[in-house]
Order: C-alpha cells, then structure tokens, then sequence
C-alpha cells in the first residue's frame, strides 16, 4: 500500500491518529466523521497491507459464499474522498507519550494530538510443543484465510483445535472446500459458552451429520511433525494425522503497544466511559480495551463503544454503559442464536421448547418477568425479538404464556403479518448485527432516499454482509415507502439491476435482437457484460428469435461452442446421440474405430444409455466427427443446455410386462426434439410399465406407459436434490402424449429463467400453471407446439456434420504454431 | 513486418474473434491465448488458469477479463493477475500491432511456455 503524503503545508487541525485500519479503528473514524467532517485531520495505521474489511464476514470467504471484495467495508476512495491518510502494512512499534509521536516498523514517526488504540485482538496460541510449526495457523485475518484456501486446494486432513464460535466456522469452511476436518474441544459440549447442553449437542450432531469429526473432552498435548504439521495428539495418546491445524481456542486483547506505553492495562487496556484511557490524549476502543471490568471478542459492543468515542471527540459526550451480547453461528443452513446468560441461578425459570423431528430447540431464560437469556437452535426468526425484549429489561408477564412460540404468536395470531412485527420493533432495536444498524437508522436511511434493498446496502450497509436480515430490510423498505418499495426478484447479474423475467418481457417487447441491442436498451453497467449474463442473453434472444437470431458464439460456454465437453487436462469428451439408446453394429464399429485411431484413453457407458469416448484433443474434434458422421451418427448434445438423451426401456415388443411399445416412442420423441436449445439440460425417459426401469419419474419429462394410455410426468431431477416428478395428466395416444412433450418443452423455454432445471421452474411457478397452460388450454397447447415444431425446423442440423465439413475451424485449429529452432509454422 | 530477434509474426488481427481468443502453439511447452477483447484491444497470455490450469483461451472473454472455463476464475487479460478474491497470476505476453499483423515477444513467449 502506498504512502500518502501525510499533511498538507496549510493544515492546522488537530491529527487524529488511528492505530488500527480494522473494524474498531475505520468505524470509530466513520462515526467522528459523521458528527464533524471537518475538526480532525486524520492517519490510520494498519498492520495488515489491505483497505478496511469486515473481519467477521471471513468465515463466508473461507466457505466461498462471499469474496474478499464482498467484504470490504471501506474502499481505497473512502479514505480519498475524506481526506483520511492510510499506512497499511508497516505496523506501529512504539508510542512516546511524552513526545506525543508513533513509530512504525518502518521507521515512519508521527505525531499526533489525540490518538486512538483499535489494535483488536490477538489469537490465543496453546503452548503445546509443535505450535509453530509450518501448517499452525490461527483464523484471525485474509492471510489465514489464504493459507487455508491454499491448504484445502491441496486437499487432506484438517484438525480445528477449538469447538467456539470460530473453530466451527472454520471448520465448516474447510469441510466445503473438500478437506477432513476434526474439531478437537476441550469442554464436554460445543460453544459452551454461548450455548446450553441441549443446543450444543444438536449442534454436534449436525455437524457430524456433514462429515465432520467432533471430539469434545479433548485435550491437546503436542502438534507433531517433521519439518511441517503432521498431526495432533491428544493426552489421552490418540493421534490425529493433519496437514493443517487451525488454533481458534480463543483470543485475547491485544496490549503490548498500551502496556509497553505506560497506559493502564488490566486484561485489556483500561478505559472510562468515554473510551478515554489513563491519558487523556490517548483513547481505545474495540475488543483490545477492558470497560468497567469486561472485555468484548463479540462484534455489537464495538458499535456502541464508537459511538460514545465520537461524541466525546466533539465534546458531546454521552458514555459508554457496556454491552449484553448475542451471537449466530455463520454456518449456513445451521441456524444457531444465543443472548444474554443462560445459566441458571437463582430465581431464573426456563421456558422450553423441542421440536425433535423439526430440530428445533428453543430456551427463554426469565427472571423476575424479564428476559435475561435465550438459546435458539434450528428457528432463530426470533433471535432479535427476544433480544429486544432483554436488552430493554421489557416486562413480559402478560406474554409468558406464549413468549416461546415467538412474536408473531404473542402479537395475536399464528399467522401474524412480519410487516407488524417489524414495525413493533423499536427504533434501537439492531437490525444488521454484521454492521451495527439500528432500526432507527435503516427508516432514516430509508426516508433520505435509499428506496430499494440495494440502496440500503450502499448507503446505511443493512443487510450487505452475511445477508440474513434480508427479510427485515425489505420490510422496513414496505413500512415505510408503501407501495414505491421496488422490490423484486434478483438481478441477472451485477451488470445489470434487472431480473431475468424483466429482460426477457423486454426483449420480446422491443423487438430486441442482439445482445449489443438489449445492453443498450437496458443500461448494461459493463460494457459487454459478463460470463453469467451473456450466455442466458443469448438463449432469450435465440428463444425468441427462431431463424432469425444469429448465435453468438463467444456468449457461448466452451462446451457449447466446441460441441463437446472440457475435462479437466483441456482435452473434450465426445457422446454421440443413440436414440432411445438404441444401437447397431455400425455405429459400434465406428465409435471402436474412433476410439483407437485418436488414442482415445477411455470410453464409458453413461447413465443416459449413450458411450461416451474420452481424452479427445480439440484440434481433432472435427476429424472424429467426420468418422462418426460417415456412420449415421450425430451430436448427442451431451454438453449442451438442451436436450440430452431420452432414456427408455425394452417395452412390449420384448419385455413380458411391457404394456405400450416405449422403445419406439423413446425415439419418436427424441427424433422430435434433439438439437433444441433450453434454459438448461432437458432429459426425458420412457418407461413401458408402472415398474418404470428407465427411471422415468426423476426425468424433466417422463412417460410411463399403463395398459390404457401414457401417464405423463414432469419436473423431476435426480441431482443433487432428487425429486420426483410432478403427474401432469394421463393421455390415451402414443401422438397425444408427443403433443404434450412438445408443447411442454416449448412452455419451459419460454418461462423458466436462464440455467433453471424443470424442478425449481415448477416449484417457482407451481405444477396448477403447467397444468392450466398445457392440460386445460387446449388451443394453448397446441400453439405452444406449433411454436416448437417451428423452432425446431431451424436447430436440427447437426452441429458437428456442419464442423466437420469446415465450418469455424478457428475454434479447433491454433492461430500459428512456433517451433523455437525453425520460427513459425 | 514480420518475425524478427524480437518479435514473431503469428498472424492477421482479424483472425482472432472480437471477444474470443485464438492460440499459439509452442513445441515443446503451454500454448500461448491471444486474445481480442470488444474495443479491439489484443493481448497474450500463457494459455494455462493459475488454479487448475484450465485453457484460458477457451473462456468467456468480457471487458478486459476472461472467464476460465473450468471454475470461472476471472483473469485479468492486461496483468494475468486473478481478480476478485482468487490468488494467482497467469504469466503475460508483450504484444504490438503493425499495419494489421499481431506480433508477440519472443523472449517471453520462450520463457513462458518453457
């Protein structure tokens, strides 16, 4: 990181200096400058060599949910724009008190008037023998956070020492990103410290459930290795073999710089209420100083203390009164929340409830009629009512009966509207815990303008980092705008603020036809967009357009544009259509003759009864095309978003208890519908009795076959989440039952978005839409098909037959080849 | 011009697709992607993705980056540095145009695919 030049001749106010570039440090700076701009000039030091970023938010770069740039807090113009002078990556030694100066490692000395200590937080290292070795790390910064990535791409084993708040969130990062991961801990149950028994071994069991291997009551006696970490073992003589051990036992304030200054350090460096420490000129804030006897490793403590800090910077001091904490768990899909003190004592009721088969586990802690605990396990929707009630001390005698069923119940009524239960929130109540933002300061964010999600996200940062208070932003936005709330569904993608839906509504009704066109017409933010909105831009305008469109290739994924599938060493795949996987002895003649004259390693039965032959180079796709063609065969599309195979069984012309003759209609429908584009991969099957032995029902479209007709079945997936399909209705006749597919797929490519399977179409739109459009319209359907048909008049020349005469040989051929002893080819 | 001590002739700027990429083969070592980006901008990198060595050239080529097609890292085109949150850099190429013809480094052509 560069230096700025520190001060400007001219410039005589008085220097804020920040010791610290992290969340304390940049949000006490935020929080002075929104009460007075102007009064301080101010420099920041950090120790790491990056902009301000939101260091709670690493555990979703670590699971690959978010990316470094997602989390920054404050870009490089922030510190421009307020005139705010950056030293990252040279951090400061030592502070002379009586000179009133700083120096860095660097030997960079400056001096300040008033300065700020936001040194954070150190790790916790366990004095085990082993501890520094090469592949010890903590979790504490984006350089641990590229060690792991760098450790997960190389795969192996991982032991997280420590079950806490962070441990697991490491641990379920790497667990992601494909490691073995242990967690040792040293209490009996997981995160004791925020949670009870009964919550923490739910959490245990989900995450055992994910692969993960927890081992409570562990206690680590060395980390051994040769060189570099081999693995861990416990007192007990287990030894756990690790290629990278995480130590997230814990942190503790960072004081040195405090202590070795002279200033008050107890465990963390002494402050009154005004974050002022035993110097006046020196102020602290964040997890490195102790208040009133308490030191903070939670981030919501620090907002307050900032805000306390500002206004006594410009002397209008309000102070500090400590914080009550709760915490979440960032593990997605286990939903953990934990305020205030959940141990018992004296006078102290449990109100509880279990949902076993829901995994559901809630525990309000009450005493003298008001919250002082709760332990929400599976259902946290009511994390921050509970945490409201707490923090205001609310009496809730009037609610005991139904506090544990939540607020939307205690607000009369199951179903009560969220709206209202926002809007009974109070004006303090925190909405965003990742940014600190009160429900006051989304409603005036709100009113000064920001009328929609992203808004508030740019503005205010609601709801811009883990993303789960989506709900109640959009809430506040419906509360207070009304009906000028502009809601919706998601962007495309970040080149554009439209959805999918309003893109293609647009392109139909603009008569838009080229993507250049439609990137006009609707603002595109970049200029030729991006990997995600190019290719769906090309199938709207292809959908819309038949014969008239001119496919862009370069909006095309590899696959697509080379008509084969990339394996990993860059060499293709190459399936050719069998219809109904049907065969014969020639094209299995020429599919063997393929596979030895281009040295083709590998040749595999697929699951969509087709032959796959692998390791084909790109320059000789075209060549093995010829061969395959010359024997009647063409491109089985098995790398497209179209139609793949069409599985089927023998039927009645074999099988004892075939009903209908599936074989045959395998291919009729597969003759109808090969080589058409789709918002993502199509594939049918055929089954010839209810037995189903093609596997119909997990199918985009099925047909099982029964003694008086063809039951027809959509939606169905046997991917990662396999669902069955959905019975979309019973038709009499082998043209009927073609009729339907049809107009089917024509409906699907129509209105499913962009890389939307049939599954969560139909989930969207509901299987009573598909079955008005297709069962109850008769004329619609039929249109729908004529539409296909005719769609299908243009997409049914062989891609591969048109390459292997010649066509784009610039996609298969190098530009120029260069030999280092005899030039250029 | 052509091929001198300095520089190889490899080929006319209209032979590369606008937002698409062609390669150079070099015996004995990785290609080298020329690409040719929507402003008409041409640039060379080794043809090699710094995380699982996918073929860059066979990527989606938007402004002045391209998408690896195995796991859609984004490659910046001018600095073969990855962007947003990936590590790694792709070694570039020095290229110049003239009167049409696309000219790469030799030297660095030789030493990136070596």
């Amino acid at each position: 990181m560069e230096h700025r030049p520190i001060k400007a001749e001219s410039d005589t106010r008085e220097h804020l200096v920040v010791i610290g570039n992290g969340m304390a440090g940049c949000r006490a700076v935020e929080e002075l400058l929104a009460r007075d701009p102007t009064r301080y000039r101010v420099t920041i030091f950090g120790a790491e060599p990056r902009v301000n970023y939101n260091r709670i938010m690493l555990s979703p770069v670590l699971a690959g949910e978010k990316s470094f740039d997602d989390i920054v807090i404050n870009d490089a113009d922030w510190y421009a724009t307020n005139g705010i002078a950056l030293i990252a990556g040279d951090p400061v030694v030592a502070i002379d008190r009586a000179a009133k100066t700083v120096t860095t490692r660097g030997g960079v000395c400056e001096s300040y008037d008033k300065l700020l200590i936001a040194t954070g937080s150190d790790p916790f290292i366990i004095p085990v023998p082993g501890k520094d070795l090469p592949g010890v790390i903590a979790f504490r910064d984006m350089d641990d956070v590229g060690t792991m990535l760098d450790a997960a791409e190389r795969g192996g084993s991982a032991v997280v020492i420590g079950g806490g708040l962070l441990g697991l969130e490491a641990a379920h990062g790497l667990s992601l990103r494909g490691m073995k991961v242990t967690v040792l801990h040293l209490m009996p149950t997981l995160m004791e410290r925020q949670l009870d028994e009964a919550a923490g071994w739910l959490l245990k069991q989900a995450l055992e459930a994910r692969g993960q291997t927890i081992l409570t009551g562990a206690d680590t006696a060395e980390i051994v290795g040769d060189g570099k970490v081999e693995g861990v073992r416990l007192k007990d003589g287990t030894l756990i073999p690790a290629d990278l051990v995480v130590m997230a036992v814990g942190i503790r304030p960072s004081t040195a710089l405090a202590r070795d200054a002279g200033l008050a350090v107890g465990r963390g460096i002494q402050v009154d209420d005004h974050m002022v420490t035993s110097d006046p000129d020196v102020l602290a804030v964040g997890e490195c100083v102790e208040h009133d006897g308490q030191v903070y490793g939670l981030v919501a403590p620090l907002w307050d203390m900032c805000r306390s800090l500002a206004d006594g910077l410009v002397e209008q001091p309000s102070g500090y009164r400590g914080s009550v904490t709760s915490t979440k768990l960032k593990v997605s899909g286990i939903d953990v929340f934990s305020a205030g003190d959940f141990s018992g004592g004296d006078g102290c009721e449990d109100i509880v409830l279990r949902d076993a088969s829901r995994g559901v586990y809630k525990r309000v802690i009450v005493k003298d009629d008001r919250i002082v605990g709760a332990v929400l396990y599976g259902d946290t929707a009511d994390g921050n009512w509970y945490f409201d009630l707490l923090k205001k001390q609310e009496d809730v005698s009037d609610l005991r009966d139904v506090l544990i069923f939540g607020q939307a119940f205690a607000s009369g009524g199951g179903q009560a509207d969220p709206k209202a239960a926002v809007a009974a929130l109070s004006d303090d109540a925190e909405i965003c815990g990742c940014n600190g933002v009160t429900k006051g300061q989304v409603v005036s964010c709100i009113a000064k303008g920001a009328h929609s999600l992203d808004a508030v996200r740019g503005t205010c940062k609601a709801s811009a980092s883990c993303g789960s208070c989506t709900g109640l932003v959009e809430n506040l936005l419906a509360l207070t705008l009304g009906d000028d709330v502009q809601s919706g569904p998601k962007t495309m993608c970040k080149c554009t603020s439209f959805g999918h839906d309003d893109v293609r509504r647009e392109i139909v009704a603009q008569g838009m036809k080229s993507i250049p066109e439609v990137m006009q017409k609707l603002h595109w933010l970049t200029p030729d967009g991006c990997s995600s909105c190019r290719p769906a831009l090309n199938y709207y305008l292809l959908c819309a357009l038949p014969g008239e469109y001119v496919d862009d290739q370069q909006s095309r994924f590899v696959n697509e544009r080379l008509h084969a599938n990339i394996q990993k060493d860059g060499t293709y795949s190459v399936v050719p259509r069998m219809w109904g996987g049907l065969t014969n002895p020639r094209e299995l003649r020429a599919i063997a003759d393929v596979v030895e004259k281009y040295n083709a390693p590998m040749v595999k039965v697929t699951g969509g009864q087709r032959l796959d032959i692998f390791g084909i180079k790109k320059e000789d796709l075209p060549a093995v095309w010829a061969d395959l063609n010359a024997a009647g065969m063409v491109s089985g599309h098995a790398y497209g978003k179209a139609l793949r195979t069409v599985k089927t069984c023998v039927g009645s012309e074999w099988c004892r208890f075939g009903t209908q003759d599936s074989t045959g209609l395998g291919v009729k429908l597969e003759r109808m519908s090969w080589g058409s584009w789709m918002p993502h991969k199509f594939k049918i099957a055929v089954s010839g009795c209810p037995r189903n032995c093609a596997e119909a029902t997990i199918k985009d479209f099925g047909v099982v076959c029964v003694d008086s007709g063809y039951e027809l079945h959509v939606g169905g997936n046997g991917g990662i989440h396999v669902r069955a399909t959905d019975l979309l209705c019973k038709v009499a006749t082998e043209q009927e039952a073609m009729d339907y597919c049809a107009a089917f797929i024509q409906l699907y490519r129509e209105e499913a978005r962009y890389l939307e399977r049939t599954a969560p179409w139909i989930e969207r739109v509901g299987l009573e839409h598909i079955k008005a459009r297709i069962v109850d319209d008769a004329p619609g359907r039929e249109a729908l098909r004529a539409r296909f048909l005719y769609s299908q008049s243009f997409s049914q020349d062989d891609p591969w037959a048109q390459r292997a005469e010649g066509a784009e040989a610039e996609h298969h051929a190098p530009m120029a080849r260069f030999t280092p002893q005899k030039e250029i080819a | 011009m052509t091929t001198t001590a300095e520089w190889l002739d490899i080929g006319w700027v209209d032979q590369i697709p606008v937002r698409g990429s062609r390669t150079v083969q070099v015996e004995g070592g990785d290609d080298i992607a020329v690409f040719r980006t929507a402003e008409g901008k041409i640039f060379a990198l080794l043809d090699r993705c710094p995380h699982k060595h996918g073929r860059l050239s066979q990527g989606i080529v938007h402004g002045g980056a391209v998408a690896c097609p195995l796991h859609n890292w984004r490659i910046s085109l001018s600095t073969g540095e990855a962007l947003g949150e990936d590590k790694g850099c792709t070694p570039t190429v020095p290229v110049k145009i003239d009167g049409g013809r696309v000219l790469i480094c030799r030297a660095s052509t030789l030493k990136a695919a070596a």
